[in-house]
């Protein structure tokens, strides 16, 4: 009696380990599959996959929208993070997914420059996607450790002009949006430098404060919390007006260096062919969305802000993609740079 | 006194019932999602984020804290009972608390983990609230070349996790390092050993490895073999460790403390160190070595104290400077800026209540931990009585789901029978697979840090030399070689007879 009564204890415990960790399994995965018709859309869950790890800028984004846009179109979404390879894992299951408007895709610039650094992408972004809409647009900051000589942006050109051969420009990994930043950067102020990888921000911004490399570029996001605690300088924000959060801190046109124009600007997908309803359906929840003030007042406290309305249309996403794909397959064809 | 002032106020903050409860609820989450296999504290953190954004600053940053260190905490749990360690820094703690559960002494494994982890977390904490900022600077100073030396150092220490041949252990560490550069090179993208599988651009799975390499294999080798199982089940004993334990713990709990609270602040992989630098002192400075592997208790209190402890300290560089030093803290300073508090070096001076508070929650939580697990460990060596074809499935499912749900990523299942595989074959050769795990976690840190130094010193490889942490940990290094290499040389003799035996 005593040892079934200890087995029946050992089992449920078992059985109650069993619960969460299938909750934690399926809590992402609720809508993946089926189809249905358009028109009750939506009459499932909407999965909405992220291509990068869960609790990055990206991620966050992603889940601060999500809630609003589930309110506004009565079902619930399920965000999933499905990592890998420069967010081209996700991407590329998405194109592959059923366009019945169930499986969205949130991604960011790297949508753009995917197909100039990856050789057998899988997927054509203008092809074998819609458009929904922008979500934010992220400025990036020209940051330096705090003791680095140049004190404004035009000294730093001349400096890193006259030191090529000394000056380190840290970036997050190839592909990153700060690694774009810095390629935009040298072919700004056109010079060459020496290009230090880490993997991801923290720990190269963990470098810059420690003083073991010289500048980098990011985004606010990552910045802001360091260059007003005065861990690094900043010289610029690369958006055309100055960032709320960082007001002492000039765009590059006011610092002279107007090329430098990037923004990590994030955008909904869903696979090409889906229905022009649903496409409307969606994008009119990502405007109700980007005008709740819960979630301008999330982002701002982010350093970043939504898009405005007019952004957050399938046209106007779909020109700035086209726009974006021009830009830097042009800048990754001069630096050279090719992953794979 | 002012020290004495910040105490009060952070005990007067941690000690509100709603972050007590919060950082209860914090401890049991982390416990939970370290006992299943495959759903890490980042996983967790981040689906909770969003939740904590209603809650209090401190309220929030106490619970996340919680689910981390908590984490850490139940790691060590499966890593004893079942051989699956959870986080890089519990499978040291798998090696001798795994072979103590075979002896039928899972209990006290157990409790003397809980203890250790307690006082480890106990002293870190006041380590933490006398000497952040300065540990801080320090934790600074180290760049690429100081990490590069200092990898090399636990790898060239961390040989004596070798239950048997040092060759075979160094033939392991090679192949954990070359598994361990697996996917896209950061420094130019290339992708290496992937066989044009985007799935492995990111790498193989942590998790992934160790249930294969720990957990499969040992079911395979417990099937294989009916009366070692039958040994575990009929001898669980004592439940608590004998007076003869106790005094044989409490070196090695104090020197694991040190180690952890130092080597835990260094942002660049100083706790994944702690545990196997912890374990490898306490190997070389007992009298009873041949014991080591074998289900010697040192080898359970040394480690699991210093990853306790390197998991509290590794807050410095988070509270005192906003650089995150784990994945996890990367999304507390996501919370911290939700909150509209700067990360950063202003937070002692602006949020007095929030430092001292989360540095006060710390101790309360590790209170918590105790309370929670010395109950739990009756029932945790209970689980060792559910019959092995009931149990063994259920592990393998909770892992692979637990190890899909975090990237959904199918190889990551795949690989966990892969390396199951792997590891079976490789125990049949003699090869033990905690070495390999090593030169897994190791081996990128190496790489990465080695051609960082160089990059930034434009190829001069004197700057290993000239710069003095980097000069220091590699003449350590040189001496921990010799070291181990001359009692060998001169034991040589014995050992061919031993072996002939």
């Amino acid at each position: 009696m005593r040892t079934s009564s200890r087995y029946r204890a050992a089992a449920r415990m078992i059985a109650a380990i069993g619960v969460v960790s299938l909750a934690a399994a399926c809590s992402g995965n609720g809508g993946a599959t089926g189809g249905g018709g358009t028109g009750g859309y939506p009459d499932q869950n909407i999965t909405f996959v992220v291509p990068f790890s869960a609790g990055g800028p990206t991620d966050t984004v992603t889940r601060m929208i999500a809630e609003p846009m589930a309110a506004k179109l009565g079902a619930k979404i399920v965000v999933q993070n499905v990592e890998g390879a420069g967010g081209t894992v996700g991407a590329g299951e998405v194109a592959r997914a059923k366009p019945d408007g169930y499986t969205v895709l949130m991604h960011h610039i790297g949508m753009s420059t995917a197909p100039s650094l990856y050789k057998d992408l899988g997927y054509k972004p203008l092809e074998d996607f819609a458009t929904i809409g922008l979500v934010t647009e992220v400025p990036m900051t020209v940051v330096a450790r705090k003791d680095f000589a140049p004190k404004t942006l035009q000294e730093l050109v001349t400096y890193v002009k006259a030191n090529a051969g000394k000056v380190t420009l840290a970036n997050a990994g190839i592909g990153a949006a700060s690694h774009l930043c810095g390629l935009l950067f040298q072919s700004a102020a056109g010079v060459k430098l020496q290009e230090v990888p880490y993997e991801g921000t923290g720990p190269a911004l963990t470098d810059l404060v420690g003083g073991q490399v010289d500048f980098m570029c990011d985004q606010t996001t990552n910045t802001s919390g360091q260059i007003s605690a005065g861990g690094v300088k900043a010289y610029a924000v690369t958006t055309p007006e100055r960032v709320k959060s960082l007001p002492d801190v000039p765009t590059t046109t006011e610092a002279g260096l107007p090329k430098l124009q990037v923004s990590v600007w994030h955008g909904l997908y869903v696979p090409a062919g889906t229905p022009q309803d649903v496409v409307q359906k969606l994008s009119e929840a990502l405007k109700a969305a980007l005008a709740d003030q819960k979630v301008i007042d999330q982002m701002a406290k982010l350093g970043t802000a939504p898009v405005p309305a007019t952004a957050a249309t399938p046209q106007a996403h779909r020109a700035k993609l086209e726009e974006q794909m021009g830009t830097w397959s042009k800048v990754i064809a001069d630096s050279g740079v090719k992953v794979s | 006194m002012e020290l004495l002032n910040n105490l009060v106020l952070g005990f007067s903050t941690a000690l509100l019932v709603e972050n007590v409860l919060y950082c209860f609820v914090g401890v049991l989450l982390g416990t939970a999602v370290g006992v299943l296999p495959g759903i890490g504290p980042t996983a967790t953190v981040a689906m909770l984020l969003p939740i904590t954004f209603s809650f209090e600053p401190v309220t929030a940053l106490i619970m996340l804290a919680g689910i981390y260190y908590g984490a850490q905490y139940g790691g060590s749990t499966t890593a004893i009972l079942i051989n699956l360690p959870g986080e890089s820094s519990a499978a040291v703690t798998a090696l001798d608390g795994h072979e103590m559960a075979r002896q039928g002494r899972a209990g006290a494994a157990l409790a003397v983990a809980a203890i250790g982890s307690f006082i480890a977390g106990t002293v870190a904490t006041v380590a933490l609230a006398v000497a952040a900022p300065p540990l801080a600077r320090v934790a600074l100073q180290f760049g690429p070349a100081d990490y590069f030396s200092l990898v090399l150092l636990g790898l060239i220490v961390s040989i004596t996790l070798a239950r048997g041949s040092a060759l075979k252990a160094l033939a392991m560490i090679a192949l954990g390092v070359l598994l361990g550069t697996v996917g896209q090179d950061i420094y130019t993208g290339t992708p290496r050993f992937v066989f044009e599988q985007r799935e492995l651009y990111g790498g193989i799975n942590f998790v992934s490895l160790a249930v294969g390499m720990f957990g499969v294999a040992e079911i395979l080798r417990n099937l294989e073999n009916e009366q070692n199982r039958a040994t575990v089940i009929s001898k669980v004993t004592n439940l608590w460790p004998t007076r003869e334990d106790r005094r044989r713990t409490v070196g090695p709990i104090l020197r694991g403390t040190g180690l952890g609270s130092a080597l835990g602040v260094l942002p660049g992989g100083g706790h994944v160190l702690a545990s196997f630098t912890s374990y490898a002192v306490e190997k070389r400075i007992s009298k009873r070595q041949q014991e080591f592997g074998h289900g010697a208790i040192e080898g359970v209190a040394g480690p699991e104290s210093a990853n306790n402890a390197a998991a509290q300290t590794s807050f410095i560089p988070l509270l005192t400077l906003g650089l995150p030093a784990h994945p996890v803290m990367a999304l507390m300073v996501g919370a911290f800026i939700v909150h509209g508090i700067t990360p950063g070096p202003n937070v002692i001076t602006d949020e007095p209540a929030l430092f001292w508070g989360l540095i006060a929650s710390m101790w309360i939580g590790n209170v918590l931990l105790v309370l929670l697990n010395l109950p739990l460990i009756g029932l945790w060596v209970r689980m060792l009585r559910i019959p092995y074809q009931v149990l063994f499935p259920m592990i393998i499912l909770f892992a692979a789901i637990g190890t899909y749900s975090v990237g959904f990523n199918a190889y990551d299942v795949y690989a966990i029978a892969f390396f199951g595989i792997l590891g079976y074959v490789l125990i049949k050769c003699g090869c033990e697979p905690a070495p390999l795990l090593l030169g897994f976690v190791l081996g990128p840190l190496l790489e990465e840090n080695l051609r960082r130094a160089l990059i930034i010193s434009r190829g001069d490889p004197s700057v290993f030399l000239t710069r003095p942490i980097s000069a220091v940990l590699l003449t350590l290094t040189v001496a921990a070689l010799v070291v181990a290499v001359l009692p060998t040389i001169r034991k040589r003799r014995e050992v061919v007879f031993a072996e002939e035996d």
